[in-house]
């Protein structure tokens, strides 16, 4: 990386000036950061307050709020993460490539939580902290493969190779999730799920945290697209002052 | 010559080239033979193997033994092409890149099944199966492998240039192939106890075999482009 070629160096220099840093307020990012504060904020006194006490469950049904929202965006997140690498493969803007590999980030993180939090259910509802059913064995094979794309990205660096291998096995991962999902299901047959209707003020608290949790990763995708937009300029600086 | 026979053709010359190679350095198969072997011995030692157990656990050790095997032979193999560059060479020829992996995919087939043939008859003989096995078995056996390799061939080429490939490889390849260890785990199962009302498996297994020979096959290109 010490000594670029002049012509590496001139095609960053081009990058780095169509880059337009410093940019004007951003309103949207601003917007989304306000509205996923405000629902959050919302969702926590719904969850806690505002829906009636679960009468099987108890107590510990309050977990659904926060833990089923995080789940479902992680596995957004890896749609995303796929969708984008699909459009790379086509238009090579490396901005997709950005927006990939934000939503990788992001999305380990919430799935994390959401495995964690669905463990902390599990636990005084099944007397478990895990059990291999489809749903959970899934979320779990999810993770692998985001930490495996957000591992070989790291190894493979900024490069356009990079972008593309990224691409590929977001590709090939958004397609076996579903499969192996029935494979689990088979293997394991579904426990059967009692048919209850939610109470109103349920729905709606869940309602709530969905769409609060939504704009939350929306809010931090801006902020960490930025950051890779941020990073790719800082490399490419690099091989110019070098 | 039509453009389908001219791809064919590619994937065979190709193919060739691969076989020969092999059958002259002999490296990897002898290894990834062995391997194999005292993966399925050594799992002896693991479990308490009276005969009710057995049968239960056999299917899971010997796909176990299979699939850390091909990892290897897999790694090995883009080992070789990245030290010595055929792949480079190859990409300067005016040969369509779906029929490299093809190719590759056939070779890798070949060479794990070759294993799995001499492994199986072990496996048989050490698990005190009955011989009629075999021949039951070897459906599961190719659909399973197919899967495998697949996903193996793809993510081999994909983690080439990458100097930690021996550990991201399975780090990357277990997650994608839990259908098949699952669905060729159950099927070997079925043909040692059979069971009524289970589900297609060999159907599943068929399936992700044609969902991603297909998808990795048209997706291979994007991978070695330069």
């Amino acid at each position: 990386m010490a000594v670029a070629k002049q012509a590496t160096v001139q095609k960053n220099i081009d990058a780095l000036a169509q880059n337009k840093v410093g940019r004007r307020t951003p309103i949207i990012s601003l917007l989304f950061g306000a509205f996923s504060a405000i629902g959050i904020a919302l969702t926590i006194w719904m969850a806690f307050e505002y829906a009636p006490l679960d009468a099987i469950q108890g107590e510990p049904q309050r977990i659904f709020y926060i833990h089923v929202p995080m789940a479902w965006i992680g596995m957004l997140a890896f749609g995303v993460l796929a969708l984008a690498g699909i459009a790379y493969l086509f238009v090579r803007d490396e901005r997709l490539d950005w927006l990939a590999r934000a939503s990788a980030e992001i999305g380990v993180v919430f799935l994390s939580l959401g495995i964690i939090g669905g463990s902390l259910w599990g636990k005084p509802i099944w007397g478990a902290w895990w059990v291999w059913d489809p749903k959970l064995t899934a979320c779990l094979i999810l993770w692998f493969m985001f930490i495996g794309y957000i591992m070989l990205r790291s190894y493979m660096g900024r490069t356009e190779e990079s972008a593309r291998v990224g691409a590929v096995v977001g590709i090939i991962g958004v397609i076996d999730v579903p499969i192996i999902y029935l494979s689990v299901l088979w293997w394991r047959g579904q426990h059967p799920q009692p048919i209850s209707s939610m109470p109103l003020a349920d729905a709606l608290t869940f309602l709530v945290a969905v769409i609060s949790f939504t704009l939350l990763y929306c809010f931090l995708m801006i902020q960490v697209y930025q950051l890779q937009r941020l990073q790719a300029s800082a490399e490419r600086l690099r091989t110019i002052v070098m | 010559m039509s453009a389908i026979g001219e791809f064919w053709e590619q994937v065979w010359a190709i193919l060739w080239k691969d076989i020969r190679y092999e059958l002259r350095t002999r490296q990897t198969w002898l290894s990834m033979g062995m391997f194999a072997l005292l993966v399925l011995v050594v799992f002896n030692f693991t479990f308490d193997l009276n005969v009710a157990n057995q049968r239960a656990v056999a299917p899971g050790v010997l796909w176990i033994a299979f699939l850390f095997a091909s990892l290897l032979g897999l790694g090995r193999t883009m080992l070789t092409e990245r030290e010595q560059l055929p792949l480079d060479r190859l990409l300067l020829s005016p040969v369509d890149r779906k029929a490299i992996y093809l190719a590759k995919l056939l070779g890798n087939l070949l060479f794990i099944g070759i294993i799995e043939l001499v492994a199986v008859p072990v496996f048989i003989v050490l698990f005190n199966l009955p011989l009629s096995l075999f021949g039951a078995f070897l459906p599961v056996l190719v659909l399973g492998t197919v899967g495998i390799a697949t996903i193996g061939t793809l993510f081999a080429a994909l983690t080439a240039s990458v100097q930690a490939r021996d550990m991201l490889l399975p780090i990357l390849v277990f997650p994608l192939l839990v259908p098949v260890v699952i669905g060729a785990v159950r099927a070997t199962g079925l043909l040692l106890v059979p069971a009524l009302n289970e589900p297609p498996w060999l159907s599943l297994l068929i399936a992700f075999d044609v969902i991603f020979v297909s998808v990795a096959t048209l997706v291979f290109p994007a991978v070695v482009e330069e």
